[in-house]
């Protein structure tokens, strides 16, 4: 009788879980560390401009002068003065390239996906949207030039950069309230229209407060981001050191042109000055990031 | 419920009464309007019988609406339109070859030449620097950030990640020009030593280590348009469908062979498309631009130490000088070239992007 022991203790079948081999190992670890190491060069970049501008930047705002004066009558050398006539500048503008984009944004939005669903015009609208959410800034600047100054013959002015922010602002605001208006569920429009009403009374009472929290974040974002813009500035309107409240008249200060134009006077005044405008627009921009998810926590719509 | 529908209709042809038990699917609207025919009219006959109302309300919202769509066509139209307009009469007082010469003489109307060689070098260099840096690390924070961070953290490390899209571009010219070149001014003499004699890396037209050349404004540039390419790769990323990771998972595939097989080829062309918005941002960057770089009379060398201008930074370098029509028209068709190739770039990315992930399907 033949008993072969090593045969009958041997598993029938290999087992069904083995060992990663040590080059899979390693390079499955090596992805890993890679991938982590590339999150962490994306930080590294915002840390330190974030770290430079509060360090640099701290010292002219903590001074209450900086809030309520302009760099009025100031010489390259002295120090004081304030941001007062920028801040006012960047508000106006903004605000006024606000009450233009945003109803023509939303219009368009609503457009898009409320009436023109997959028509011709909507796809093209769409891509022209696309177009203009990559055009450079400096093009906006020029066409507005082109258009505003030389061919309607106006000066420049604030409002001049207020019509080139527009430019910039829109692709953001109609492609926020696209995305808001898809989210709103279709039920929501049919028991409205069930009941009768009609379709732009619909989506005045319906589709635009469901979906109001979502595009009004997008909005507030989309102003952070035309706040930083310089590029039209530098074409559009001349820079003032002195306070001018009026839009459609003179060189206004605005805080990026603040910056750019401090940055030419090299002397020790003249960077306290450059960096105290930066850091306080960065500031400003994050306050209005802030504020915007303040807004949608506040209007978001109650879903039991 | 079938039967009980048919029960009440067993007067009516045998025909009939035999088809509908056999599709059950369509039995209850089949029968509805078996039985409205003669004494009721069906739904769809009154509505065919009167016309579709429309309200003023709705005629007018509607026409705004599409209105307003076709002023973004418009717009567009007239950007190419007016900025055409306006450079024609400059190119005609143009006395050098626009698309061949390098030089840039526009302060007098009466005897100008400029042409674009050297803004197109200096800007494609530029952003090609910007994208060889940034594509590979936008890649990897994607895959990181869809595929690896836990679910917690991926949406703070990604709200992050859009934060360095938050800071103004003449900001991040500030920090390149005053804290980020000097750091880099070993790097670059140590390249510039080391790999001198590949032409690209060969001294250019400014002193390696003034820190106001392509390859600082590069690395800025990977920096700004970093979350741009990060934000639509991680789209395409975590599109991929989960049956194919599961696939790849059920098979003993290690997380990194995961990412191969399945995420990386569905979303390669979407990254690439993404990478092309992040070109295109590149190319039209101004105020960065415009602080970095040294501003020099001298010809470029083709190498990523030449300083120099773009398109966008000498367009903001020239404000000042903008005082008569044929002036302005001249950085007017430098702006037009600018905005036919980022609108080509986009383009481009766009219809990349749409292709993403079709063929997989």
């Amino acid at each position: 009788m033949r008993t072969d022991t090593a045969d009958l203790e041997r598993p029938a079948s290999a087992p069904a879980f083995q060992q990663l081999g040590l080059g899979r190992k390693i390079k499955n670890h090596t992805a890993t560390v890679l991938f982590g190491l590339a999150f962490v060069i994306a930080v590294v970049p915002l840390l330190w401009v974030l770290f430079t501008l509060v360090q640099r930047g701290l010292a002219p705002m903590l001074n209450a002068e900086w809030w309520n004066h302009s760099f009025y009558g100031l010489l390259p050398n002295d120090s004081g003065g304030g941001v007062y006539h920028a801040l006012v500048g960047t508000l106006e503008q903004t605000l006024v390239c606000a009450l233009i984009a945003v109803p023509l944004g939303v219009t368009v939005g609503i457009f898009l996906i409320e009436y023109g669903r997959n028509s011709k015009l909507a796809r093209t609208t769409t891509f022209m949207v696309d177009i203009l959410s990559g055009l450079p800034s400096i093009v906006a600047g020029l066409f507005i030039y082109a258009l505003w100054i030389t061919t309607f013959g106006f000066d420049r002015s604030g409002f001049a950069v207020s019509l080139s922010l527009v430019l910039l602002m829109l692709p953001v605001v109609v492609r926020v309230t696209e995305t808001m208006l898809t989210i709103v569920p279709d039920e929501l429009r049919e028991a409205s229209y069930a009941l009768g009403v009609p379709k732009w009374k619909t989506i005045l009472k319906v589709v635009l407060p469901t979906s109001f929290s979502g595009i009004i974040t997008g909005i507030i974002l989309g102003l952070a981001r035309v706040m930083g813009e310089t590029a039209p500035l530098l074409i559009l309107v001349g820079y003032s050191r002195a306070i001018n409240y009026n839009l459609f008249e003179g060189p206004m200060a605005s805080l990026p042109l603040t910056v750019y134009t401090a940055r030419k006077t090299s002397t020790e005044a003249g960077e306290y000055r450059m960096w105290g405008a930066a850091l306080t627009l960065v500031l400003l921009i994050m306050l209005i990031n802030l504020l915007a998810t303040l807004l949608s926590k506040l209007f978001a719509v109650k879903t039991r | 419920m079938t039967e009980s529908t048919n029960s009440e209709w067993r007067s009516a042809p045998p025909g009939e009464a035999v088809t509908s038990p056999g599709d059950t699917g369509n039995t209850l609207v089949g029968s509805s309007e078996e039985a409205a025919s003669p004494e009721h009219p069906t739904p769809p006959e009154q509505s065919g019988g009167r016309k579709k109302v429309i309200r003023l309300g709705d005629r007018l919202f509607q026409s705004v609406a599409t209105g307003s769509g076709i002023f973004v066509v418009a717009i567009i139209a007239s950007i190419g339109l007016f900025l055409l307009v306006r450079a024609i009469p400059a190119l005609q007082a143009n006395e050098a070859n626009f698309l061949l010469s390098g030089q840039w003489r526009t302060g007098d109307p009466e005897d100008m030449a400029f042409g674009i060689v050297d803004l197109a070098w200096i800007t494609v260099a530029s952003s090609l620097v910007a994208l060889i840096i940034a594509m590979p690390v936008a890649g990897g924070i994607a895959l990181f950030l869809t595929q690896y961070a836990p679910r917690v953290l991926a949406k703070p490390f990604a709200y992050v990640v859009d934060l360095l899209a938050a800071v103004p571009s003449v900001i991040y010219g500030l920090w390149g020009a005053l804290v980020l070149a000097p750091v880099l001014k070993p790097v670059a003499l140590w390249i510039n030593g080391t790999l001198g004699w590949i032409p690209i890396f060969a001294d250019g037209n400014v002193p390696a280590n003034s820190g106001s050349n392509v390859f600082t404004a590069g690395i800025v540039l990977a920096v700004m348009i970093l979350p741009i390419i990060t934000g639509v790769a991680r789209e395409v990323f975590s599109r991929t469908p989960s049956a194919q990771i599961e696939g790849a998972l059920a098979l003993g595939a290690t997380k990194w062979e995961v990412v191969r097989t399945t995420v990386w080829p569905f979303g390669r062309s979407g990254f690439v498309g993404g990478a092309m918005l992040g070109l295109g941002r590149a190319l039209g960057e101004t105020v960065a631009l415009t602080v970095i770089l040294s501003y020099t009379f001298e010809g470029p060398h083709y190498s990523i130490f030449d300083a120099g201008a773009t398109f966008a930074s000498r367009i903001a370098l020239g404000s000042a000088e903008f005082n008569n029509h044929l002036t302005v028209g001249a950085y007017i068709a430098a702006g037009l070239v600018l905005f036919i190739s980022t609108f080509a770039v986009n383009a481009l990315a766009r219809w990349i992007e749409s292709g993403s992930g079709k063929g997989k399907k």
